[in-house]
């Protein structure tokens, strides 16, 4: 399959604390990718760069071939790579179809060469499609300062799949979000993305979550990918059961991870 | 859903206010052309603040309009109130395009500070500039309307019907403005900046684009003020107590409706012209104990006694 992403020797240092130390991974298109690692390992940081918040120290970042590096954020969403953030962004006082509407109407604009203006009314109907597919019927009118935090994340989902993204990275989409609704959440999100045609990448530190929904699994330690492969490759990994899931620690390991640690 | 009483609203008070213009006693048309030409450059203030930002300055603009419109009768003999208007805006949107360079970056207290700097260098420059009057400005006077000559006893209500006339189309403008995707974006960029540009769009060009249009209005103001009035001087237009009222009443007046701006200012000088009358020494505690008042019981603005009334019924 094409390859739609490409780091290469990505690093980030702060001072003397190494963020991100040789990054290396290509994202296929079409792929669902899961980021784990423990925290300060680096997947926010990754996230961080390849949307332009934080340019890396050295490296290279390349978007469908494309060198992005050092781009901002907004030139870098006007691509087409949309993310969401971990403590959802919102704008407090609006409502919840304008919070929507302005991510409709900023994608009309920046993509107005490509596609022609989109009327008023085609934007409300993608509000009114996105409304639908978010379960966000009930809370239309209400102000986005006042949600559940679990509609809080939904909406800052919504928001970025607004941007109508090729590539869609979720900061931990299921922080906050009670135990017993996060299969909810994913599932609907996942639904809503299936027929876009979106690449995904998300951070996640719920190990169910991550096996269920993902291809392919990057897992962080220290700034560096300690193992990348599909999702029972990595999660049976000795590092990162070591460094990432913990499981030594915590419960006696099982045959297979004993004699993979070995 | 409820319909928009805004614009009827607007065209009705349009309608009224010329047909009762001719009417009017001479200290009541004065009091509504003040009030009119107010209300225009606090509606450029409310579109800062729905923006997110004060500004301390606006006096720089509202100065800019006056003198502009000045100059052009005092040295050009171009004495026209169509064309004073028109410079008044176009030079006062030309500097704030240059300032806004600059100003758009900064945010909160830093951005009412430097506004502030800004319109006090004017004050300063103009102080000290004897070819303007000084301190003591100069006079003007109106003659003609797109080059119609007005006769003698129709100068004034001819200020007054084209302030209304203006400030009817700037609050309609306004008001289809910022029900549009970047009136919109004003409101998003006040909530939370960062989601805006990760979103795709401009913070910067937004809040650039606002200031302009802010300074523009200022201008008119400025300019239907040096006209109304006769004369313009340095301390009534840029010196900081004038911005101070232009915040003064945008607090009062709340950002609730584009009909707010003119319902504040008329307030506000009906409470100066009442406390200069009957407490010469003390009028601006006034001022302040009407502030007082409205921000305790009206934290929204005096538009927001309408909002109250409707949740009521």
């Amino acid at each position: 399959m094409a390859c739609i992403l490409e780091a290469r020797n990505l690093n980030k240092s702060f001072g003397a604390v190494t963020a991100a130390a040789d990054i290396n991974a290509r994202i296929e298109q079409d792929s669902i990718v899961g980021l784990i690692g423990s925290n300060g390992a680096g997947k926010t940081t990754f996230i961080n760069m390849v949307t332009g918040y934080l340019t890396p120290t050295s490296g290279q970042i390349l978007y469908q071939d494309r060198d992005i590096t050092g781009m901002p954020p907004r030139e870098i969403t006007r691509l087409g790579i949309c993310r969401s953030f971990q403590i959802p962004q919102l704008f407090n006082t609006l409502a919840v179809g304008e919070n929507l509407m302005v991510g409709v109407g900023i994608a009309a604009r920046s993509s107005r060469a490509a596609h022609g203006q989109e009327r008023g009314a085609e934007q409300s109907t993608l509000v009114e499609q996105l409304i639908e597919r978010f379960n966000l019927g009930g809370y239309r009118t209400q102000a986005a300062g006042l949600l559940p935090e679990g509609v809080r994340k939904l909406l800052d989902i919504a928001m970025a799949v607004a941007g109508r993204p090729r590539v869609l990275l979720l900061d931990e989409p299921t922080s906050g979000v009670s135990a017993d609704e996060k299969f909810r959440l994913m599932d609907m999100v996942m639904g809503a993305l299936k027929t876009a045609g979106v690449t995904v990448l998300f951070v996640e530190h719920d190990m169910d979550i991550v096996s269920r929904y993902t291809h392919r699994i990057l897992a962080f330690y220290e700034g560096r990918i300690i193992a990348d492969g599909d999702p029972q490759t990595v999660l049976r990994d000795a590092e990162v059961r070591r460094y990432v899931i913990g499981e030594q620690i915590h419960a006696p390991a099982t045959k297979e991870t004993a004699g993979a640690a070995d | 859903m409820q319909r928009d009483p805004t614009l009827p609203l607007l065209f009705a008070a349009l309608v009224v206010l010329l047909a009762l213009g001719p009417f009017l006693p001479q200290w009541a048309l004065s009091f509504v052309s003040v009030a009119l030409y107010l209300g225009i450059v606090v509606l450029g203030m409310a579109l800062m603040m729905r923006t997110g930002l004060v500004s301390f300055g606006q006096g720089l603009y509202y100065c800019l309009g006056a003198y502009a419109a000045g100059t052009l009768d005092h040295f050009y003999k171009l004495s026209d109130l169509l064309l004073m208007v028109i410079a008044g805006a176009l030079v006062a949107a030309l500097v704030a395009l240059i300032l806004g360079f600059l100003l758009s970056k900064y945010r909160d207290i830093f951005f009412a500070m430097l506004s502030l700097a800004f319109s006090m260098i004017l004050y300063g420059l103009l102080v000290k500039t004897s070819e303007l009057g000084s301190t003591d400005g100069f006079g003007l006077s109106v003659k003609t309307f797109a080059g119609i000559p007005l006769t003698h006893g129709w100068v004034r209500y001819s200020i007054y019907a084209f302030s209304a006339v203006l400030a009817a189309i700037f609050t309609a403008g306004i008001h289809r403005y910022l029900n549009s995707h970047l009136g919109r974006l004003a409101g998003a960029i006040r909530d939370n900046e960062l989601r805006v540009e990760y979103m795709g769009a401009s913070v910067r060009r937004v809040i650039h684009l606002n200031y302009v249009i802010a300074a523009a209005l200022a201008g008119v103001g400025g300019a239907l003020m040096a006209a109304t009035i006769g004369h313009v001087d340095p301390e009534t237009t840029a010196n900081w107590t004038t911005s101070g009222e232009f915040v003064f009443i945008a607090i009062l007046s709340g950002t609730g409706s584009v009909l707010a701006p003119f319902l504040g200012a008329g307030i506000f000088e009906a409470v100066r012209t009442f406390a200069l009358q009957y407490f010469p020494n003390t009028w601006q505690m006034t001022l302040g104990i009407t502030m007082l008042l409205v921000i305790m019981f009206l934290p929204g603005g005096l538009w927001s006694v309408f909002g109250l009334r409707r949740r009521s019924t």
